[in-house]
């Protein structure tokens, strides 16, 4: 039985915020983007094969935090449906493999976090290694601090081009409408600002965001009829690297390098990176080979927007994107987990049949 | 009528103590820590790894050599500090470094107390300071000093307790402190019950009428937006008499906790059955709420105090037989 192929069809975003008014079960920000995306597709929930999530109990302060989503769905009669405790581009390839199986020929797969209702930075530090550096709260911005030095001091990087990251992130996230953040800038305002976490200045780090997003697949057939040109998924892989930061070289990407060997990211015209520090993008975009004609992440990327758990499945729609709306034949997603770049996934995307 | 005020939020503090057993290669790296000495293992390629690894960390096999490494070492590279949060080694600002020590091929992260950014660098040579009570944790040691500082207001670390039980565990207490927010429709219903009124809300797609109101009708996916005020009486659906004590218990067992239909409600809600003995609550015996003092009241559920046998006749069967 041939493998059929499989394809994004509709893609939407949650205003990136500092503070939503929400719950952390993200309900009131997961329902209406239910709504506009099958209103898109002129879709119903009943339509949907397939449900695939990804959120954090650690994020929510309680257990089994996703079960109250569920109520976003209406799951009555009982749907088909599974969670990852991850980016939400983790549920994407469950759902990618789960149509890849035949079984289902739809699948909606949704992200969201409210960070603002803890201290992001700390809850993070929950992500190292429990025996030796959990129990001293390092938290996220001095991992990346850690890591920005290391790749400044081997001259891996400058601060000059970290600041170029951050301007073309902020200049792009003034054209995205539900953006955090973005405005006219160059390197050289933002490398008069101070430092936040020597290296970093706060430019270079993410803000923090509450926020949910929402990805419609669709199997062979079911994806021509829902939409004139899909973007389909013609390579996928997510990698891992040790849990041990410091056994790793934070420097480079081989995880990222290995991705993208495995996914075919050649010829891509528009790269979505999930880059939460400015650095990391460098790191990136040398590990994925992408060229100056590249066009990385015109959406703002995560400098100007980083909701937890579905920042990594908004850079898949936002790639995806440019290839339902025929201005791209070929693009890539990339969706990032863990400290410092510690696991990665790349999604690239064709036009045509 | 949702909405009209801004959500309900309180702060929610949630904690745990996680307990580790350690194993073969941890256990007795945490025993060195207790003991002063720090303890590398070498990985295949034989590069010694400072923390131990269980595994190695390229080609995933299990390693077993441990190597003592030195209290002596150099800063790979390092951030600053200045506000320490809650937990971290120090309580005035500090550079958290990666420090290669003498002997080790990878570095460990951890403090430097260094008073200022400007006296650190990288490739600054620094030496452990002990924390002078060790239990076998990261946090044995206290942070790392420059490695010319004077030691001699220090306590030197005590040599090994040979006769001290190998550390086989380590407990790492996890506490987070979130602001828990309500949905508007929880807000709503929380600001009704501090004026004694039970405010439930209607889905328009399936007439169900929820008390909490929801965000999401669990049957349709759409909020519930449509008040409806519920008297104080209803029905127990079930219920379960509690003979267990147990932390934190407000009522000497045994007594009753059970699913109480309010009149015009769609969805039972767990509640206590007092004024009668246990033995005598059923099924369909109809309950009316207890509430306590007015001025007592306020946005919780905890204003009814509990519910208490109206003396009426049980409701029939078919009543709530479509809400167990
Ligand atoms: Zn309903």
């Amino acid at each position: 039985m041939a493998v059929p192929d499989v394809a994004v069809v509709g893609f939407a975003e949650a205003p990136n915020l500092r503070a939503a008014d929400a719950t952390t079960n993200g309900v009131e920000m997961l329902v209406p983007l239910f709504e506009q995306v099958l209103d898109e597709l002129s879709m119903t929930r009943h339509d949907i094969g397939f449900w695939c999530s990804g959120s954090s109990d650690y994020l929510a302060g309680r257990a089994f935090s996703f079960i109250a989503a569920i109520d976003a769905i209406g799951a009555v009669p009982p749907i088909n449906e599974s969670h990852v405790e991850m980016d939400a581009a983790w549920a994407l390839y469950e759902a990618w493999v789960k149509l890849r199986t035949g079984e289902v020929d739809t699948a909606l797969v949704y992200g969201f976090g409210k960070s603002s209702a803890g201290d992001l930075r700390r809850t993070l530090a929950l992500q190292l290694d429990p025996y030796s550096v959990a129990p001293l709260w390092p938290d996220s911005v001095t991992i990346a601090a850690l890591q920005a030095r290391l790749g400044l001091e081997t001259g891996m990087w400058t601060e000059r081009e970290m600041a170029e990251v951050s301007a073309r992130s902020l200049r792009d996230g003034a054209t995205n409408p539900l953006a955090q953040r973005g405005h006219a800038t160059d390197a050289d305002a933002l490398l008069a600002e101070p430092t936040l976490a020597d290296p970093l200045r706060a430019y270079d780090c993410a803000p923090i965001t509450d926020g949910a997003s929402v990805v419609v697949l669709a199997a062979a057939d079911r994806a021509r009829e829902l939409r004139r040109d899909p973007a389909w998924i013609t390579g996928m892989a997510h990698r891992t690297e040790s849990g041990t930061l410091t056994a790793r070289d934070l420097t480079r990407s081989s995880s990222t390098q290995d991705c993208s060997k495995a996914a075919g990211t050649d010829g891509v015209a528009v790269a979505e990176l999930h880059a939460p520090f400015s650095h990391q993008d460098i790191v990136l975009r040398r590990a994925l080979g992408l060229g100056d004609a590249v066009s990385v992440s015109p959406s703002g990327g995560a400098l100007c927007g980083n909701p937890m758990f579905s920042a990594g499945l908004s850079r898949i729609g936002h790639a995806a994107r440019h290839v339902l709306d025929g201005r791209a034949e070929k693009v890539l997603g990339h969706a990032t987990s863990g400290p410092a770049l510690q696991q990665n996934l790349v999604c690239v995307m064709e036009g045509g049949n | 009528m949702t909405g009209t005020s801004p959500p309900l939020s309180a702060p929610f503090d949630v904690g745990f103590d996680y307990t580790r057993t350690l194993g073969p290669v941890l256990g007795p790296f945490a025993t060195a820590l207790r003991d002063g000495r720090v303890l590398g293992i070498r990985g295949t390629d034989r590069r010694v790894h400072v923390p131990v690894v269980e595994f190695d960390p390229v080609t995933g096999d299990a390693l077993d050599e441990l190597v003592e490494v030195s209290d002596f070492g150099t800063v790979v590279t390092w951030t600053w500090q200045s506000r320490p949060s809650e937990g971290q080694p120090l309580d005035r600002s500090f550079a958290w470094a990666m420090i290669r020590l003498d002997g080790a091929d990878t570095p460990l992260l951890h403090a430097v107390d260094t008073g200022s950014a400007e006296a650190m660098w990288t490739g600054m040579r620094v030496r452990i300071r002990w924390a002078d009570e060790r239990s076998g944790s990261i946090t044995d040691i206290a942070c790392f000093v420059p490695a010319d500082s004077a030691t001699a207001s220090e306590p030197e670390a005590p040599a090994a307790a040979s006769d001290a039980a190998p550390v086989t565990t380590v407990v790492t207490p996890i506490h987070l402190h979130l602001r828990h927010s309500a949905s508007a429709q929880e807000s709503d219903y929380l600001r009704a019950l501090e004026q004694g009124r039970l405010l439930a809300q209607r889905c328009t797609e399936c007439d169900k009428v929820y008390i909490p109101p929801r965000g999401a009708c669990p049957t349709c996916g759409v909020p519930t937006t449509e008040p409806v005020e519920l008297p104080d009486t209803g029905t127990v659906t079930t219920f379960c008499i509690v003979n267990v004590p147990f932390l934190g218990q407000r009522i000497a067992p045994p007594y009753v906790a059970a699913y109480i239909l309010l009149d015009g409600a769609d969805i039972a809600f767990l509640h206590l059955v007092l004024g009668c003995d246990a033995a005598h609550v059923r099924m369909g015996m109809r309950v009316r709420a207890v509430w306590k003092p007015r001025e007592d009241w306020s946005t919780t559920m905890e204003n009814i105090d509990h519910f208490a046998p109206t003396g009426e006749p049980d409701a029939a069967d078919e009543t709530y037989a479509h809400h167990l």
